[in-house]
């Protein structure tokens, strides 16, 4: 088994190969604005790293979101296309569960709010509950700014790039020691946590809990009336 | 000759999704989904709509191109997509799918230009190109007159519209006439109806002083005013719009100031062929008013079917197809896309 784990949903464009044990191979880099440049690239350095071929990939799995449109579609059609040409299986997940499933994986346990940057001034939001047994989201994913989020989810422990960008409006738990101590949360999706919680939930089977399809978690109409002009005939 | 490169070809600068093949300088497939009813209802291209509709149609169209032309994407010899210019969030979709497939197939990838592709993609309808040849591109965003000597890496811009392009003022015209958006079909086909000389509209930097300074550069918004204020006049008297008249007289308008510079370039540069590329070349009027002037001052005129002058996936693999067989350097995997990609500038 080598699962292919793509997500460009967070500043992170991250691609990881996953032989069903662990992720053999990872490559990722942080720029929000050059998805699809670094993705392909990437693809191929995960591969030389795992001393793997193209064909040896048994299956992707792509974050499908939420996430800012652009360099969100770079990933899910780079993972649907890539698994089209070798008529391979692909898979999406919610990218706020590989959030939260990497946070599991460090250790952390209890609730948890995964919130990620939206632009607009808004944030992608999820509540999750982690135990032994793995992660449930309980509500979300949503979009909203930080300061209209329920007042418990903002004082949950928060992963995502959402308290570094909104501090006032997500402090997380008050300071009263409450917060699970030194366990790091992450800020950005890898998709070494992606493959992960893939590979574990394609493992367990479990009909109920299937994996999520493969249209990306838009949460927004398109925007008409802020279309911004070209040179083309387009609205402006 | 199966030792010509098989090439597949990605285009999503704009609302056109389109992948086609070919082989060398023969077509095999040119399949096209296009989210422009979408656009339709906002009078213009909406580019969060195009970019999700590329997405969606992306491997549905490719599936459907290997499909109709009985090709494994495993034959392929190389993929070309459209870097630039165009919508940077329609581009990105394209661009990506490609280096998803070079990647998957192990194959090279050539970010091409849109703007050659257009004029590439009549090698697959009427054979190589004469080197050099004169283009005149006429489309949605551009209007240019291009000197190429070589297709896959050397074309020259003689000049460009310095305002509206010629699509779109074909486009912005017929919104002021109440036709529906493109509005460029539209024009042309209530213009059959018309008389082309029943108003005399302006024909932008046509005159003696303007054929010095900007010979072979289009102005197409003075035009567009121009009829505007004469719609205007109409509705302010309360009389009925003659839109047949109105679409003729516009339609001849600029149709007679492009096939003018186009002639001229074509003297200008000693060239003896003239090639028609984008959109606008689907113009009927065009069509015929360049034959005519082109035949008598013999000069060849090739203008592609109307299918193949908007956007296409087979205009990209038609220019890719000329790459791979002039060995023609392939492009790096991390290419970028380029929005505003000029049209010098062939490949990525
Ligand atoms: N028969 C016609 N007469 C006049 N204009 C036409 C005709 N058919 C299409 N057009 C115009 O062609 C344009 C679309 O052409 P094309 O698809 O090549 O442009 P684009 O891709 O939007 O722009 P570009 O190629 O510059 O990036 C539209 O403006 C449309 O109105
Ligand atoms: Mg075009």
């Amino acid at each position: 088994m080598l699962i292919l784990g793509i997500d460009t949903s967070t500043t992170a464009i991250s691609v990881a190969l996953h032989d069903g044990d662990r992720v053999v191979a990872q490559a990722t880099t942080l720029d929000a604005r050059a998805h699809a440049e670094h993705l392909a690239p990437g693809i191929r350095a995960a591969l030389d790293q795992a001393g793997a071929a193209p064909r040896d990939v048994t299956g992707v799995v792509v974050g499908i979101g939420p996430g800012p449109f652009t360099g969100l579609r770079v990933g899910i059609v780079s993972g649907r296309t890539f698994a089209f040409a070798l008529g391979l299986p692909v898979h999406g997940l919610c990218s706020l569960d590989a959030l939260a499933h990497e946070a599991w994986l460090g250790g952390h346990r209890g609730g948890l709010l995964v919130a990620t940057d939206a632009r607009r001034k808004e944030v992608y939001a999820a509540e999750f509950l982690l135990d032994e047994g793995g992660l449930t989201r309980l509500a979300g994913p949503v979009v909203s700014r930080a300061a209209e989020l329920q007042h418990d989810w903002r004082r949950l422990p928060i992963a995502g790039r959402g308290p570094l960008l909104y501090p006032a409006d997500l402090p997380g738990p008050p300071e009263d020691g409450s917060e699970p101590s030194g366990i790091p949360l992450p800020r950005d999706v890898s998709a070494g946590a992606l493959a992960d919680l893939a590979v574990r939930r394609l493992a367990d089977g479990d009909p109920a809990d299937p994996l999520d399809g493969l249209e990306p978690l838009y949460l927004r109409r398109p925007d008409v009336s802020k279309a911004p002009p070209s040179q083309k005939s387009t609205l402006g | 000759m199966t030792d010509e490169p098989l090439v597949l070809g990605i285009e999503t600068s704009c609302d056109e999704t389109g992948v086609g093949i070919v082989r060398g300088e023969t077509l095999l497939v040119d399949t096209v989904a296009s989210s422009v009813e979408e656009h339709a209802r906002f009078g213009g291209v909406v580019p969060e709509v195009a970019s999700r509709a590329h997405l969606e149609a992306m491997v549905p169209t490719i599936e459907r191109a290997c499909r109709e032309a009985g090709v494994s994407l495993r034959d392929l010899d190389a993929i070309a997509v459209t870097s630039g210019p165009g919508l940077a969030g329609s581009l990105l979709v394209g661009v990506a799918a490609a280096k998803a497939l070079a990647v998957a197939l192990d194959r090279p990838i050539y970010g091409v230009n849109h703007l050659a592709s257009h004029v590439a993609v009549d090698i697959v309808e009427h054979g190589p190109l004469p080197e050099p040849t004169m283009a005149m591109l006429v489309s949605g965003g551009h209007s240019s007159l291009l000197l190429v000597p070589d297709v896959t890496n050397d074309v020259r811009s003689l000049g460009s519209t310095m305002d509206d392009a010629a699509g779109e003022a074909f486009d912005k015209v017929a919104r002021v006439l109440g036709l529906p958006f493109p509005g460029g079909p539209h024009i042309d086909r209530a213009a059959r109806e018309g008389d082309r000389i029943a108003i005399d509209f302006p024909r932008g930097l046509t005159s003696r002083r303007d054929l010095e300074r900007h010979r072979f550069d289009f102005s197409f918004s003075g035009l567009k005013t121009a009829v505007a204020r004469w719609v205007e006049m109409r509705h302010r008297d309360g009389e009925a719009v003659p839109v047949a008249d109105v679409a003729a007289s516009f339609q001849e308008a600029v149709v007679d100031v492009l096939t003018r510079k186009a002639v001229l370039a074509c003297k200008d540069n000693g060239v003896d062929h003239l090639l028609i590329g984008g959109g606008v070349a689907a113009n009927s009027r065009l069509r015929a008013l360049a034959e005519e002037r082109c035949t008598k001052a013999g000069i060849a005129l090739r203008v592609p079917r109307p299918g193949l002058c908007t956007d296409n996936g087979a205009m990209v693999a038609a220019l890719g197809a000329q790459m791979v067989a002039k060995g023609r350097e392939p492009s790096d995997l991390g290419l970028p896309t380029d929005s505003s990609m000029p049209v010098q500038l062939v490949q990525s």
